[in-house]
């Protein structure tokens, strides 16, 4: 059975149409690509499934998040689902950092309530995790960083205080927006490798946005590409990146091997 | 000529460690440098310092033949005339309670440029691929990519001498990455840009010089051909190697 499935999902203000008539699921374990133009609806599409839409926009259509009807559920049967069921890596780490608060207490505040419903939640455990999840997301100087403040350290850092932040809650979906956009091309494998042991390991399922193909050709089994609000194109992931029949995924593999040749020093 | 000389600069926040050590490079009239470097190296500090947001312990900054005074009010006025950025997280620089028109128009108006702000803002948004009706909306009814335009279409509108962007085209996709790019390359014509970037690829497509950075030093820095093609040192090495390729197959062709 499928661990998410959305069905003819639209999006509207009082006034725009969104995202229309998307549908796809994803199974438990499995990994699964969005790319798509700029506006096209990705990060609303993830914060539907986990029920975080903004006021103004009304979901309409069908998502069933393990089990859960999200459209018309209760604030309360929605806060039981994320941080047991779901867990986002939001697009801009800013926006979903506390300014007011060091980094490590953030990252102890997902791994305390994990912790406290599997049973041992005392504070060496606690910190001993955090200290885990740290190493985990490379995050260097950590006797300095945990006591940082969100502004008080690189953008890339602060991202991965995120991605530590998600990967505490042991999700069985991990939405993962634009993870890796803020961070050199070492630092990004490390996390690609880091995200790819933990689903295998854990059987954690992904929902990983990404504009970069070519982490999204590591990191996916699946994609779908997204355009003006619609499902332009899905498929195998090999397949949709190498032979894309879209014309707008075309012109992105495109756009992409442009960007790969300016490398290989062929303007 | 140099537009930009930057000598033995040395910065610490507060008690800290230094961040940045002994940094010297400088950028000629016109050209784009490239900045790049493990995250944490020191990039978007080296650009806090460049814009006179932060001052150095050492070493100092020369801007068209004189020293950057940071301290100094009517300097930093001229110098912000002259001077524009795009700052790495779009969102956090993009005041919530105005309409992008305000955004957009603010270096227009702080800096008394005579002209219809309108339209010049008009002309901004659209160059980046956005509707004009985006004047008329609020930041957070964007998404992360159409709020970084909005970032840079601020940054161009008074067309500056030097643009410094820092990961200005990170969100973007592809096709749009392309576009902003291009943009770039268009405008740099008149203007001289540092460019920060963790993709090598974009680097390589829009800048003619390279400075690598590594825990806060410059480990090598030099033509972005030459560095493609050899580079001299271990971090750059990694740096290349490890960039995600397209998966093989073959290549399409659009048209
Ligand atoms: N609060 C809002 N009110 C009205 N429109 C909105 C709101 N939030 C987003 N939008 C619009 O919805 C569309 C989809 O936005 P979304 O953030 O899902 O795009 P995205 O695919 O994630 O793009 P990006 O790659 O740039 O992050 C965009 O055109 C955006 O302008
Ligand atoms: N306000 C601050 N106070 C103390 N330390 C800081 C502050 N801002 C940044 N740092 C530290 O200085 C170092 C350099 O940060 P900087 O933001 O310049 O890195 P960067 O090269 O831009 O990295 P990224 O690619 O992740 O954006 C980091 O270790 C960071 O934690
Ligand atoms: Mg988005
Ligand atoms: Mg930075």
């Amino acid at each position: 059975m499928a661990l998410l499935t959305v069905e003819t999902l639209t999006l509207a203000t009082a006034d725009t149409v969104l995202v229309e008539d998307l549908s796809f699921t994803i199974a438990p374990g499995e990994r699964f690509g969005l790319i798509g133009e700029s506006g096209s609806g990705k990060s609303l599409t993830s914060l539907a499934v986990t029920g975080l839409l903004p006021r103004a926009i009304t979901p309409s259509g069908r998502i069933v998040l393990d089990g859960t009807e999200v459209i018309g559920a209760s604030e309360r049967a929605l806060g039981a689902l994320r941080g047991r069921a779901v867990a986002t890596v939001f697009q801009e780490p800013l926006t979903a950092l506390d300014p007011l608060m060091p980094l490590g207490r953030q990252i102890a505040g997902p791994v305390r309530r994990r912790l406290k419903r599997t049973g041992e939640a005392s504070a060496a455990a606690v910190t001993a995790e955090v200290r885990k999840l740290t190493d985990q997301v490379r995050l260097p100087d950590p006797e300095r960083l945990l006591g940082a403040y969100p502004h008080e350290v690189s953008g890339g850092q602060r991202q991965r205080v995120a991605i530590a932040m998600a990967l505490a809650c042991r999700p069985k979906l991990l939405i993962a927006d634009e993870p890796t956009t803020a961070l050199d091309v070492t630092t990004q494998a490390e996390i690609v490798t880091l995200l790819l042991d933990l689903v295998r390991d854990e059987g954690i399922a992904l929902l990983f946005i990404s504009h970069d193909l070519g982490v999204v050709g590591q990191v996916a089994e699946r994609v779908m590409v997204m355009r003006n609000g619609r499902a332009v194109e899905s498929g195998p992931a090999g397949q949709v990146l190498t032979a894309p029949r879209d014309d707008y995924t075309r012109s992105l593999v495109a756009a992409a091997r442009r960007f790969d040749d300016a490398l290989e020093g062929r303007p | 000529m140099t537009l930009l000389s930057v000598e033995n600069l040395g910065f610490a926040y507060g008690r800290d460690r230094p961040v940045l050590d002994d940094i010297s490079f400088t950028v000629p009239q016109g050209a784009n440098v490239g900045l790049v470097g493990e995250s944490g190296s020191g990039k978007s500090t080296l650009l806090r310092l460049l814009l006179g947001l932060e001052s150095p312990q050492k070493g100092r900054i020369l801007f068209d033949g004189a020293p950057l005074q940071a301290r100094d009010r009517r300097y930093m006025h001229a110098y912000r005339r002259r001077v524009q950025a795009v700052f790495q997280d779009p969102y956090s620089s993009l005041n919530p309670a105005h309409r992008v028109q305000r955004i957009v128009t603010e270096p227009l108006r702080s800096l008394k440029i005579p002209g219809d702000h309108r339209q010049m803002a008009e002309e901004a948004i659209t160059s980046v691929g956005l509707d004009p009706d985006t004047l008329t909306r609020y930041p957070h009814q964007f998404s992360g990519g159409q709020r970084q335009r909005i970032a840079i279409a601020r940054a161009i509108v008074a067309r500056p001498e030097l643009l410094l962007a820092d990961e200005a085209v990170s969100a973007l996709d592809l096709s749009t990455r392309v576009r902003i790019v291009d943009l770039f390359g268009e405008i740099a014509q008149k203007m001289t840009m540092v460019f920060v970037s963790h993709d090598m690829g974009v680097v390589a497509a829009l800048c003619d010089r390279i400075v690598v950075l590594d825990r806060g030093r410059i480990v090598e820095a030099g033509e972005t051909a030459a560095i493609l093609r050899a580079p001299q040192h271990a971090y750059t090495r990694s740096l290349l190697s490890s960039i995600p390729r397209m998966p093989a197959g073959q290549p399409q062709d659009p048209s």
